[in-house]
């Protein structure tokens, strides 16, 4: 990926502005042609995205069709966030960080125990927030439609003898990304909750979500 | 291994479906080298639970397959292990093609003018197996290639490598619970091959003793314990 870009969109012209507290979900519908920004505000936070076709939400997302077609396992600035039919569902058209990762998955109780023990399974994860949120959207989203998430903010590096690794992020406050829908799509963000590695500096914090009409 | 109870060719370019039981092995060999063979699991009794890329990547540190390696589902739990593996690195990062992709690679070949050489992607071969178990392209999550590798260097830039898999070439899956499991030999997409080359596969499923405590996949790190001792609670 390239170097990380700045786009200056005037906060005036934006149809919504929320903050969005740590450990909280969120779930928005985007027309095609708006713009969302995803604002690191105290740096070093992992927010945890999906994204559905508006119009046929078993068109989702995804993780490994994006890499392959970008030829490239980091999303940056100009990458397509495709769904299951390989078309663009989502465009990076700003990042002031220009990392992301989409190999990392979301943290979940199970997975908790798996990678850190028995006590960590009533802590809050990231799945947890997902459902809650894909619930309460209603229309028929369930458990099998989540699937593989973008973690914005987060840095998971490969290695090229085949291993992976959490680092510390690359993200700082006030970073952000913006996400131009090239379709009506369905946002779906966990603030990451997790206490047990690096990916929020084992501090979650708040981030801004601020939505631009398309222009 | 003993004496294996299935032993069947899987054709190029084709697909399969199995319910592969605890205590039973599936060997795959690449006849003649150069073999695709996309794969999903599910747990059969629940198939909401299912094979888990990013839990599997992160619970073992890895970005590849290989002997040694547990296969993790999204709810805590081994579905499988790879037990035995003379090829060194199966992908699980890079997903399967779709037949628009495949039409644009390599050009379209039908039924009526091919006969069973037709070309299909891998997303209608999974699909159409899927669909046999009552599941769906909402169910479609990151697979398996075995046989392939996507080398990625240090700035995240894939590249396939050619002829990785040489004739003969196999690997072991154990599998540690009841798992619907998923095949289809369609090639790569990222094959750089000229011609469509899709290889036929060896399939061969046989009786295994289950894992024991010192077993090497088990005790590779203390998150596939773990993983291994939720698999267990779940047969009580």
């Amino acid at each position: 990926m390239s170097a990380a870009t700045v786009h200056t969109r005037d906060p005036a012209g934006a149809r919504l502005s929320v903050e969005l507290a740590a450990g909280d979900g969120w779930t928005h519908e985007l027309a095609a042609g708006e713009v969302l920004r995803i604002v690191d505000l105290r740096g070093n936070q992992a927010v945890d995205a999906l994204f559905f076709d508006a119009h046929d939400y078993a068109n989702r997302y995804s993780a490994v069709d994006t890499i392959r077609e970008q030829g490239a396992v980091y999303l940056g600035p100009g990458s397509c966030l495709l769904a299951l039919d390989g078309q663009p569902l989502l465009e990076i058209v700003a990042d002031t960080v220009g990392r992301h990762d989409t190999l990392g998955g979301a943290c979940s109780q199970e997975s908790n125990v798996v990678r850190y023990g028995e006590h960590t399974r009533h802590m809050h994860a990231c799945r947890d927030t997902f459902l809650a949120q894909v619930l309460a959207w209603g229309r028929g989203l369930e458990k099998r439609d989540l699937t593989h998430n973008v973690n914005f903010f987060m840095n998971v590096p490969l290695t090229a003898d085949g291993g992976l690794e959490f680092a510390d992020g690359l993200s700082g406050p006030g970073r952000y990304v913006e996400l131009l829908a090239r379709r009506d799509t369905v946002v779906v963000l966990s603030n990451c909750p997790q206490l047990n590695n690096p990916c929020n500096a084992y501090d979650p914090t708040p981030v801004a979500l601020v939505v631009w009409p398309a222009a | 291994m003993s004496e294996p109870f299935l032993d069947e060719i899987l054709p190029p370019g084709a697909s399969w479906s199995r319910i592969c039981r605890r205590g039973t092995a599936l060997t795959l060999t690449d006849l003649e080298g150069g073999a695709n063979v996309s794969a999903l699991l599910y747990r059969a009794d629940d198939p909401l639970e299912r094979y888990c890329m990013p839990d599997t990547l992160k619970c073992q540190h890895v970005s590849r397959l290989t002997a040694g390696i547990a296969l993790h589902s999204d709810m805590g739990r081994v579905l499988a292990s790879i037990t035995d593996d003379t090829c060194g690195w199966h992908d699980t990062i890079t997903g399967h093609a779709t037949s628009a992709l495949v039409a644009r690679r390599w050009g379209v070949a039908t039924f009526a003018e091919h006969r069973n050489d037709w070309r299909r992607g891998a997303r209608d071969g999974l699909l159409v197996e899927l669909a046999k178990h009552g599941l769906g392209s909402r169910d479609l999550v990151a697979n398996v290639n075995f046989f392939t590798k996507v080398a990625v260097d240090d700035d995240g830039m894939l590249a396939f490598v050619p002829d990785h898999s040489g004739p003969d070439d196999s690997v072991t899956v154990r599998f540690e619970l009841d798992a619907l499991v998923v095949l289809c030999s369609v090639p790569h997409p990222l094959d750089p091959a000229a011609e469509w080359s899709p290889r036929p596969v060896r399939l061969r499923c046989a009786a295994v003793a289950p894992p024991g405590p010192d077993d090497p996949v088990r005790t590779a790190c203390p998150e596939n314990e773990r993983g291994f001792a939720a698999t267990e609670a779940a047969l009580r």
